[in-house]
Parts: C-alpha cells; structure tokens; sequence
C-alpha cells in the first residue's frame, strides 16, 4: 500500500474570541496587547468571595454565530464548570458550557477541487479563555489579562479529508465571523486559534481509525503543515504495523513536526458540573429573531449574488467574498464598469496584494471608480493586461486617473496592423536563428520574437494581434 | 455561668441611640470591654477590631449629632463570621491557608452595614470553610458554647451564636450551607435566620457549596433577625443568584399573630434517633402555638430521610471545585518547599488545610469522577428536584412546616464521632438549603441541665414574613 491509498479523517474545535468590549463575567477590557496584569480584577483573578455575572453581549454573539453557520439555538442552557489545575487558571476551573451547547447542527460550505462541500458544526458554546504563561530562564510569570476574555468553540463534524479542506473551512469560518461582526479573528494576536483532531483509514473505508489532537494552531500556514506531517506519520505507523495512540501531540513551528505530549490515559477526568454561581440560561424566540435580524448578507448570499448578477463563476465569486474589503470594493467598481468578469479578475489579482492591513488601516478613500475604468480600458483593448496591473497599483499608491495617465504616458495599447507588421518585419530580420527554429517546428522561437516586438513597445502592443501577425508572416 | 445572661437588643439599642440615652462610641466601649473580659473563655473572635469599630461608632455619632437622617443599623455594634470579606481586614475562613489573607473588598452585607454605620467589633469563629458542626475544625481551636463552657456551640457559625448568646455583639453575620447557622442558633439560645437563597448576596462570601450557601442573621430577639434581614435583603448586580425584588420590611407584619395559621410537623422528623428532651421541648412549643390558635396538621415528605446525603454529596462536589482555587499561585498560603508546579500545589494544599476540609475534597472529586458522578452526584440531584417537589406539595395544605432544629442539645466538645455520625447533627436543617426554602431556628425550652432547645421553621419560597409571625408567637408563649 502507499500513502495514496490512504485519506486522513479531519474534524475541527476552533475558538473565537467575540467581539465583547469587555470580558464574560466582569467588567474589564478584553483590549489586545496591553501591559500585563492591568486588565483583570478579583473576579477574572479568581478571589475568594467573587461570582461571575454573565455578559449578556456574550450570550447575543454566540446565538448569531450559530445563526450564522446554520445552527439550531438552544433555548434551555446552563454553564458547567471544567475543572483543572494548571497556573494559567485562576479558579482551577473553567466556566463552559458542557452538555447543552448554545448551537448545535449546523454546516457551512467551502469550495473544494471537486465541488462545493459541506461540512457539518457539531456545536458552538461559549466559555472563558485563560491567562498567559510566560517562560523565561529562571521562573514563569503570569499574565492574567486574557483570563475571561470571551471565547466561541465551533466544533466540527469530522468531514474534512485534505489539509487544503482544512484550510478552507477555517477560512470560510473566518470570513462569516467578521462579516456578521461576531469576531476580529486576528489569528495573529490568537484571537482564532484552532485544535485539529486527525485520523487516517484506507480510501473506501466508512470507520475511524485513533485520533490524535494537535492543539492550539493559530495560522492557515501551519494548519496546513501540522495536518500533512500528522498525516504522513500515522500513515507510515500503519504500514509498519504499529498502533496509533491516542494522543495530544504538539505542533512545532520551528520544524514543523508534531510531537507527543501526553497520552489519553493520563488525560485530566474535568469532572464537569452545572455552574451554581450562574442562573440556567433561557432565551425566547423573540431575542432569537431580534438576533436573526441582525445578520447581513453572508458571504455565500454574497456569492450567489455575484454569480447571478454578474456572471462570475464560483471560483471567482469565492476569492471575492473571502475579503470583505475586496467584495466592498468591487460591489462598488462594478457599477462603473461594462466589464464585470474582467474587473474581478483584476481585483483579484491585484488587490489582494496591495490590500495590507497597514493600507487599509490608512482608512483613506478606496477608488473603486479608477478601478472600473481600468476594467474598461482592458476590456475595450485600450491597453494591455500589464499595462492595466501597472495601472492598479499606482491607482492604490498615486492616486492616479487612469485615463490622464495613459494618455501622458502614451501607453495605449498599438492595435493598429499596420505598425505592427512593420515592427514584426523588422525582428524577423534581425533574428534568423529564430526563424530558422520557427521553421524547423519548434513553435517556442515565436515566443521571442514577440517579446522582442513587445519590447520595442515598451510593452504597448496587443499581444494578440503581434501574435497573429507574426504567424501569417512566418508561415509565408 | 453568668456570661449568658441578658443584653440589650438591637431594637433597644437602636432605640437608645436615637434618644440620646447612649452613644455609639459609649455602647461599642461597652461591648468591646466585654469581648476583653470574656472571649479568653470563650474564643469567639479571631480578630477583633476594636479601633475600627470606634471609629465607625464617632462617626455614626457624628452624623446623629448633625441630625442627618441615619439608617436603622447606625452605631450598632455587630460580629461577622470569618468567612464573609471584609475589606482591609483579615478574613481567614478559620483556616491555616488564608491565616493571612487580607481582602482588597467587603463582602456586599458587610458593605451595606458598613454604609450604616454599624461598627465591626471583629472577626467570628468557624469551622474550617464552613465545613463542620462543632466549630472545633478551626486553625484557630474550638469555641465554646457560653451555656456551659464544656459543650460546643454547634457549628459551623458556633462562634456567631456563641457571641450573640454571650452578649459580645448584639447580632452576627453567620453562613449557612446546611444548618451552619440554625443549629448553633438552637444550642446556643439564640434566634438564626436562613432566608430563601438569593434573598442576601453571597458575594464576598468564600463559596463552601455555591448552591447551598446562604448568608444567615443570628439576633436575641425574633424582631432583631426581622430589622436586619430587612436591611441585608437588597439585590445586588455582583452576584447573578441574587433575586431582585422590591425592598421589603420584615417587621411589619410581625405582631398579628397565628391564628388560623396551618402548621405542619413532618413525622420523618419526630421518630427514631432524636433526643427525647428535645422532642418534648419542640411538642410542648407546638401545642403552645395551637393554644394562641394556630392549627397543627402532621404532613409526610417522604424523600426528608434522603436529604442529608444528597446534601453530603452535592456540597462535598461544589467544595471541591470551589477550594481548588486555594493552590498556592495568588493568595494566600505557599508552600516553602517545592520542586514544580505540582508539587507547589499539594505541598501548599496540604498544609493549608485541615482534615475534615482534605475529606470533603476528596469525596467531592470522587462523585464527580466518571464512573460515579451518575451513581452519586446525578442521583443526589434528583433528590434535590423530588425533594423540592414534596415541599411545594406541602406547602399548598400548609402555611409553615415545624420541626426539632436539632435532635440533640449541644454536646460535649471532644466527642469522639465518625464523620458520618457527626453529619446526622444536620439531618433537620439540610432539606432547607437542598431546596433553598427560609428557615428559623427559634429556642423553644431548655433541657433538665439548662441546655437551650431550638425549635425551626421552614416557609415558602420568599415568605419569610410568615417564618417571623410564627417565630415572634413562639418567643411570646414560650418560657426560655
């Protein structure tokens, strides 16, 4: 058997942290990157005589996160208590929800090589992050900061088979998240962070095989990377004959391997309990509607739309949605625009790149306009797909005008046969060996000589047409 | 023994402060003086505030002197058990693991008297986190009961009974989880109020078993208890279990009297295993109250002889949870020696906690455990929900429901028990913080050598009104 015979069974456990000003059970700021220990207070640090009083904030993000991904809300729900010891923990127990998560059943779709999937969210509850360890040489400090900062965990059903599926699930995630405002989901700052659960069977099977958890992956790259070594190595376990154990395994960045933590039979018993300090949670159809009412379009309404109303294809639509400013943008160009495919696929191409946090945090006007104009200049072959991603991009730098500046510029595309077969003339006779080649069948050489007319013109003949011209001429 | 004898209430001392007879400063000398001369014998207090508590009488003087409208409780001195925080003063749970922990907040009872004026003569005595009916499980020793030095005082509020009793304070804060405060209210002679759970907020109160955790009122008098729970009954935002409701006057109906109040006695509480004296005590109440025209009906609850061990059970697993928090890391207690995290962790807990706070942890981490929390701890809830069931049952034939406190006066200190001998003390008290229903213990009688008898009664959710007319009656028709 080889590895290709093999398919590895792949659910997710993701947690968000909501978009709360402040934390699940008190009143401190749930702000990044402050200085250590200055937002917490007696009851986020866990003080004897403190209760935890429920943010209700907390409770309304989580039923339109369930909302959002298609869940069944949970009418009747409590908090249960997880109990642990470990020094990040204050209360040694976590406030979370056990049996009777907010949102159950739900699914979202991702597009895939084969098609559009669905994969199914087993639950969504809400609970309290912990603090941070900090390890230097001699001894660990602790900063409570992030202790009862609001956290989603979105659960998945094991329908994930590809690393690539992974990666697009968690994407689709995001994208619905920070589109219905639920979370920043800056997995930079960890506020997407995300517990992979893996297992591999031969292709055809329909059972699972022992899983092992790799914990804590904050980024698509090393998702990706955690998921294909893990795979790998339980496939060639298998092969040797040896048994899988279940595991929580350690992804480490560094080398990106994954190595063994601690196995499940010293795994902690969490001895779960319904929490005394909190009333039982009941919500009424009217708050659930109230929520409902909430949600904007979402990004695969988005995208139906965009196929429909403009013509674009699956593919495309999807690139589009995935960026909120990017779908903003172009909902904003393709009124301008005679064009539609042809301005997504330049924005696609082009904007992600120039679309960095630090432009966007400039908050400064995104000329949509400029960008239908560019879309319409390519499409009237006014210029050439590399005079158009110039254009793009000194649209976003420069603040240009597309027009004036092709005109100043004198970069319009020469679509004139005449001047072009008199350029292509001359090449042909500067470049024999190329001919000769052409000649001899090696189709290749003509790729020359067009660079070379191309670059006669600074890049300003169609392509096309020197292309065509160039073959009539060779074939006489 | 003298020490016993009668003081002033709180009612009277309220009332002489407002009439100039006495005051703050002169009345919290006087009971300060008077921990002084007698607390070496009975080891009520583990920290006494005296300073504060001038302070807080100077003030409350002040203000009445300026002729400012002043709360009821303004210049009355009182005593809170160990376990509720007190801000800037040391609030040890009587345990060698919080020996010196200093809350930067007042528990919110605490708070309100502070607002009061009502100054803090000090720090009252417990078994360790509550967990005790004796008050001899405390890093600090045991308490004795003022009625006679060789017994205990109950527990595990001994030490707020035994002050109220001995004339130390004119009322206390204690807790009760599962009798805490009504039974040493019974042993020591005073009058000990549990309300319907979320009537008082538990926050600032160290959490033995959150469910069952009341904050509890122990006065001399019946009308004292009303005064104050009148004062300590607000909602408060901080704690999520605490009712909001209209504020209520608990003495306003209190002189009416009984007639044609239904009374029940439960037969599961007056057959086997309860001391013959006490039950003629609590009897001869009861027939007294059917004398000033109450009606007393026998009623069965059948799931009452479950209570005790659903209470040991759900209580021990809340516990568990709720110390782990003690581990060493932020407050309180750490162990000197230690190699890692683990070992900071059992060294600290093992020395910062006594024996019988060690067997609550552990059998609460046992029945939470998988493979028993279905036999145990799901079991014990469901006799939680029959047992609430029965009670809303009976309550809709009856206005009240009377039984013993205890089933025994107290008993000596040192008496050697099992454990689980020494949780049957509970075993009338319990059923009321399983269901969360108010309840009083009252003195009915004393026994042949001078013990106090208590004599409870459990009311209807939020009808602590009821419990006060009935408790006022006894006080009126009983000889104590």
């Amino acid at each position: 058997m080889s590895i290709k015979d093999y398919e590895s069974v792949i659910g997710l456990e993701v947690h968000v942290e909501l978009k709360t000003k402040t934390k699940i059970f008190c009143g401190c700021s749930t702000e990044f990157g402050a200085e250590p220990n200055t937002q917490c207070c007696p009851v986020c640090m866990g003080m004897p005589g403190t209760l935890p009083v429920l943010n209700k904030k907390v409770v309304h993000l989580a039923v339109k996160a369930g909302l959002a991904l298609n869940c069944t809300i949970e009418k009747h729900s409590k908090h249960d208590r997880k109990n642990y010891f470990y020094p990040d923990l204050p209360k040694a127990y976590q406030i979370s929800q056990y049996d009777t998560p907010f949102c159950s059943n739900g699914f979202i779709d991702i597009e895939t090589e084969s098609g559009t999937k669905r994969i199914g969210i087993t639950r969504i509850h809400i609970e309290e992050d912990a603090g941070k360890l900090i390890h230097n040489e001699s001894e660990t400090l602790i900063d409570y900061n992030r202790c009862g900062v609001p956290l989603i965990e979105i659960v998945s059903e094991p329908d994930l088979r590809t690393a690539n599926e992974a990666v697009e699930y968690v994407r689709k995630l995001k994208n619905i998240l920070e589109c219905a405002q639920i979370s920043d989901c800056k997995m930079n700052e960890g506020s997407l962070r995300c517990d992979i659960n893996l297992s591999v069977r031969k292709k055809g099977e329909t059972g699972f095989g022992t899983r092992t958890e790799m914990k804590n992956l904050n980024s698509f790259k090393f998702i990706k990377k955690a998921i294909e070594f893990e795979f790998v190595r339980q496939v060639e376990s298998v092969e040797k004959g040896e048994e899988i154990v279940r595991e929580t395994r350690r992804f480490d960045e560094s080398s990106g391997k994954t190595f063994s933590m601690r196995s499940k039979e010293d795994a902690a018993d969490y001895r779960f309990f319904q929490e005394p300090d909190l009333p039982r949670i009941e919500l009424t159809d009217e708050f659930i509607n109230e929520v409902n009412a909430e949600i904007p379009e979402l990004p695969d309404e988005k995208k139906a739309r965009f196929m429909e109303d403009f013509g674009l294809n699956a593919y495309d639509s999807e690139r589009l949605i995935s960026n909120i400013f990017l779908s903003e943008c172009y909902e904003e160009a393709v009124k301008n625009t005679a064009y539609p495919k042809i301005l997504a696929n330049l924005m696609i191409s082009e904007l992600p790149k120039i679309f960095t946090e630090e432009f966007l945090s400039d908050e400064r006007d995104i000329p949509a306009k400029n960008y239908a104009e560019v879309s319409d200049l390519l499409g009237n072959n006014e210029i050439t797909s590399g005079t158009a991603k110039l254009l793009m991009q000194k649209i976003s730098d420069e603040y240009i005008e597309p027009l004036a500046y092709i005109n100043e510029n004198e970069l319009r595309q020469i679509n004139d046969g005449e001047t072009l077969k008199k350029l292509c003339l001359t090449e042909i006779e500067n470049d024999p060996k190329s001919v000769a080649d052409y000649k001899k069948g090696k189709k290749t050489a003509l790729k020359a000589l067009m660079g070379k007319v191309m670059r006669v013109t600074s890049g300003k003949a169609n392509p096309n047409l020197v292309q065509e011209i160039l073959e009539e001429l060779l074939e006489l | 023994m003298g020490i016993s004898e009668k003081l002033m209430s709180v009612s009277d001392i309220a009332k002489g402060l407002n009439s100039k007879v006495f005051s703050a400063e002169e009345i919290t000398r006087l009971y300060s003086k008077r921990i002084r001369e007698i607390d070496d014998k009975l080891n009520a207090f583990i920290t006494v505030t005296e300073d504060n508590a001038l302070k807080t009488a100077l003030d409350s003087d002040k203000s009445r002197k300026n002729g400012d409208i002043v709360p009821k409780l303004s210049g009355v001195p009182f005593g809170v058990k160990d376990n509720i925080c007190t801000k800037g003063i040391k609030t040890t749970c009587a345990s060698a693991f919080l020996q010196d922990f200093i809350p930067p907040y007042d528990a919110f009872a605490a708070e309100i008297l502070k607002n009061s004026k009502a100054p803090l003569l000090g720090k009252l005595n417990l078994d360790e986190f509550g967990m005790g009916s004796t008050t001899e499980n405390s890093f600090y020793g045991a308490t004795k009961n003022p009625n006679d030095l060789s017994k205990t005082p109950g527990g595990s509020s001994g030490s707020s009974a035994a002050a109220v009793a001995a004339g130390e304070v004119p009322f206390a804060l204690g807790t009760d989880t599962g009798g805490s405060v009504r039974q040493p209210a019974a042993f020591c002679g005073v009058v000990g109020m549990k309300p319907t759970y979320g009537r008082i907020s538990r926050n600032g109160l160290i959490a033995f078993a959150s469910s069952f955790d009341h904050i509890g009122i122990l006065t001399r008098t019946v009308y004292d208890n009303a005064l104050i729970l009148s004062e300590l009954a607000i909602h408060d935002k901080n704690d999520a279990t605490c009712l909001n409701l209209p504020k209520e006057d608990f003495t306003e109906s209190i002189f009416t009297g009984i007639k044609g109040m239904k009374i029940s006695l439960p037969k599961e509480f007056f057959g086997e295993g309860i001391d013959g004296e006490v039950k003629n005590a609590v009897l001869s109440a009861a027939k007294a109250l059917e004398k000033a025209g109450a009606e007393l009906i026998e009623i069965s609850i059948p799931h009452l002889n479950n209570a005790i061990h659903a209470y040991y059970i759900i209580s021990s697993a809340e516990a568990s949870s709720n110390l782990a928090r003690f581990d060493g890391v932020r407050f309180g207690k750490r162990a000197e020696k230690y190699s890692d995290i683990m070992e900071l962790y059992k060294n600290s807990r093992s020395e910062g906690f006594g024996k019988e706070v060690k067997r609550r942890i552990m059998t609460g981490t046992y029945v939470l455990s998988e493979g028993q929390k279905d036999k145990y701890y799901e079991k014990a809830l469901k006799t939680c929900s029959m047992l609430r069931a029965e009670f809303e049952n009976a309550f809709e034939k009856t206005d009240i429901i009377l039984t013993p406190t205890t089933p025994t006066a107290a008993f000596d200190l040192g008496t050697k028990t099992s454990p689980t001998q020494r949780y049957l003390n509970d075993i009338f008290t319990v059923s009321a913080n399983l269901t969360g229903l108010p309840a009083i213990s009252v003195p009915c009688g004393r026994t042949q050598s001078g013990l106090p008898v208590g004599l409870q009664f459990i009311g209807k959710k939020l009808d602590e009104k009821t419990l006060y007319k009935a408790a006022f009656a006894l006080e009126q028709e009983v000889e104590f």
